[in-house]
């Protein structure tokens, strides 16, 4: 182990108690008491080394070897976000500047008989009984050191309670901006989502970075989703090219309901993504998507599990992923299916496109099936553009690399056709296009 | 219009052409038939560009360029059109795209502003008709899950609305019924004037009988062995092809 990791994790943990020397009376608080035990767990876990099977590809060396400030103010205004927005139509738009829920750039329009939303560091201002009630009750169960870390510094993000039987009609967007401008900027959102019986929300988390120096985003992400519920969940990372990313979104269903992910990763120096979700009840369906274009020398890791705990539900999991450069990529997969879990179907695909010969991709399906009546099944494939269908364009006087770019286009199709809100599509399609046509 | 000069190639270190001559002038059809595997589908990729083909001697002219020098997509933009034997299935993107991708490319590279969407469908309605091409199909992914004779029909549509000099049939009368087979006809024979030329590859007469070739050549391993006028593809269709077969082994 170098030193320059025991820094970083010997600085946090120091910062952690001399912040809780000052809290007075809040040190008691049971909220408190989680974020103690999940930083002596941290303590003892220390960052992932690629020793650890579930970080064997991702080397979060680099990353733990500099330094971030993560109290940093920021002077943001809209006006230094414009080319970093995502035209939105009506949509609730909640800005995080470095990790801190940002008052003056946030629009609601949604009625609050619809959803009850506030910034977390409110919320827990306001009622810390009802956000303990939720608080790390899903992400506890991950023994993951980055989500330990971020348990025990959480003190903003967003915290939404759509009430049974409401349907929130405009899509939720939270937009997570590192400033890192004039410093590396370390955040740790949190973010706590209840939906309630037979409520629907559309909700997405959009990442990215100002400026050039280094950024850390360690974010977390709990959701629940009710009987009868259904929620759409999108996270868009595109961050700058020195930004590192780690996150947990940790998800529990419950009976008949639908949970919808899509995850999509345009840029950013290390992403590492865990999609966690467990379903707890009978005729759920469970929806995963996700989309990476690494370049450089990009390094996008996603994990994922659908943990089956019950019968009668379904699982689908599609990730695309093109390649480029000395870029990296790993896909991990798991698939439980638990004892009780009978009648179960759950599938798995991650399809690849190789540009390069320096760029690697890893894929792991992993499946892990305790009942006996159930049907699953997985496919991995990491290829090279079809040149039969490249020469067939070319043929009918489409350029070389135009072919190429609508080849990758069709190829994320199915991914991006996903994304049910309209404005995040639309922003997707274009980048994507952007970003396969100039290389 | 098209000058072929002792072409030869090869793939795979394999020679498959080994010395074809053959000169089209606009205007003209010419037949090109042969025994199974006896370079036909080659030559017209060899034409067409595709890159796994190395060419190792002789030359190609169209219209005075040297084509063999410039890329597949080029030579489209010169007006060379490849009707594929079995057209690639290009899941993601539509037909209709795809197309108008191609039309404004060529556009772009022969120096013409692209057409707006409007003129664009203006123009693949009007081609789409002239082959009977259901509008569902242009909607769909290209050629994906197409059957056969669908695959051959949209080539045919393809071909209409590029509008090329030269078209190179392969094999496009494979997997057709009657009916198509006389629409496909019907839409290249539409096209037939005196600057174009068309070159089809087939096995059948029966389309012979629609698009009456100027002349008939035989590809036998490699080689021109035969040209004759349209009315040695009758003769073909009766007698097979083992009297020339001997003819050529008797000469070597
Ligand atoms: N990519 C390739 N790799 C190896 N051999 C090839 C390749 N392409 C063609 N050949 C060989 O070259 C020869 C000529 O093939 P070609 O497809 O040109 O024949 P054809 O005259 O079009 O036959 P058919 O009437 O069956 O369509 C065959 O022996 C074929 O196997
Ligand atoms: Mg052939």
């Amino acid at each position: 182990m170098s030193t320059e990791t025991i820094d970083l994790k010997t600085r946090l943990v120091t910062d952690f108690y001399a912040r809780e020397s000052v809290m007075n009376g809040a040190a008691a608080s049971a909220l408190h008491q989680k974020k103690r035990a999940a930083l002596a767990r941290f303590d003892k876990l220390g960052f992932p080394t690629i020793k650890n099977e579930e970080w064997k590809y991702s080397n979060v060396k680099e990353l733990v070897s500099e330094s971030y400030n993560f109290n940093a103010a920021s002077d943001i205004e809209l006006s230094d976000l414009e080319d970093l927005k995502i035209p939105e139509q009506d949509a609730n738009i909640i800005y995080f500047v470095n990790g801190h829920y940002h008052a003056g750039l946030s629009r609601l329009v949604s009625s609050s008989d619809q959803l009850t939303i506030s910034s977390l560091s409110d919320a827990i201002k306001n009622d810390p009984d009802l956000i303990n009630s939720f608080f790390n009750e899903l992400a506890g169960e991950s023994g993951d050191a980055f989500t330990e870390l971020n348990t025990a510094f959480t003190h903003d993000g967003i915290f939404i309670h759509v009430p049974e039987n409401k349907t929130v009609e405009h899509p939720v967007i939270l937009r997570f901006v590192s400033d890192a401008r004039s410093q590396n900027i370390g955040s740790q959102p949190r973010n706590i989502i209840s939906v309630g019986r037979n409520a629907h929300l559309k909700l997405a988390e959009a990442f990215r970075t100002l400026g050039t120096e280094r950024s850390f985003t360690n974010a977390v992400t709990e959701i629940y989703v009710s009987e009868d519920a259904g929620v759409e969940y999108y996270k868009v990372q595109n961050e700058s090219d020195k930004a590192y990313h780690v996150g947990t979104t940790q998800v529990r269903m419950l009976d008949r309901s639908q949970f919808y992910a899509g995850t999509v990763t345009l840029n950013g120096r290390f992403t590492r993504n865990n999609l966690n979700i467990v379903i707890d009840g009978e005729r759920c369906e469970a929806y995963m998507y996700g989309l990476y274009f690494p370049d450089g020398v990009q390094h996008v890791d996603n994990h994922t599990t659908a943990d089956h705990r019950k019968p009668n539900s379904n699982s689908n999991e599609l990730y695309k992923g093109i390649l480029r450069d000395r870029s990296k990529g790993v896909f991990n997969g798991k698939i439980f299916v638990r004892p009780d879990a009978q009648k179960t179907n759950a599938f798995q695909s991650c399809k690849n496109i190789v540009l390069s010969p320096d760029a690697t991709m890893n894929t792991k399906p992993q499946l892990e099936i305790f009942a006996d009546d159930v049907k699953c099944s997985h496919g991995t494939t990491t290829g090279q553009i079809d040149e039969e269908a490249l020469f067939y364009m070319r043929s009918r006087g489409i350029s070389h690399s135009e072919a190429l770019s609508l080849l990758m286009f069709a190829f994320c199709a199915d991914v991006v056709s996903q994304i049910k809100i309209d404005s995040i599509r639309e922003y997707l399609e274009n980048v994507i296009a952007e970003k396969l046509a100039t290389k | 219009m098209l000058s072929i000069n002792d072409l030869r190639a090869s793939v795979e270190g394999k020679e498959i052409l080994k010395g074809i001559n053959l000169e089209v002038k606009p205007g003209e059809v010419h037949a090109i038939m042969g025994p199974n595997g006896s370079g036909k589908s080659t030559l017209a990729s060899v034409l067409a560009g595709r890159e796994e083909y190395e060419v190792t001697g002789g030359s190609v002219t169209f219209n005075g360029k040297d084509i063999l020098e410039i890329a597949p997509e080029e030579r489209a933009a010169e007006g060379i059109f490849l009707a594929f034997q079995y057209p690639v299935e290009i899941p993601g993107v539509t037909t209709i795209n795809f197309l108008k991708t191609a039309v404004n490319e060529i556009r772009k590279y022969r120096g013409e502003s692209p057409l707006d969407a409007a003129q664009f469908l203006k123009m693949v309605r009007e081609k789409a008709k002239l082959v009977s091409m259901n509008d569902s199909l242009l909607k769909r992914a290209l050629n994906e899950g197409f059957s056969g004779g669908e695959k051959k029909r949209n080539e045919i549509f393809q071909m209409a609305v590029l509008e090329p000099k030269l078209a190179i049939l392969d094999e496009t009368d494979s997997g057709l019924d009657i009916d198509a087979l006389r629409i496909v006809s019907e839409g290249v024979n539409s096209l037939r004037s005196p600057e174009r030329a068309t070159i089809v590859v087939t096995h059948y007469q029966r389309l012979l009988d629609y698009i009456v070739p100027d002349y008939v050549h035989v590809l036998y391993k490699g080689r021109i062995v035969k040209s004759g006028p349209k009315e040695l593809a009758l003769e073909l269709e009766e007698k097979g092809y083992d009297w020339i077969k001997a003819e050529v082994e008797a000469v070597s």
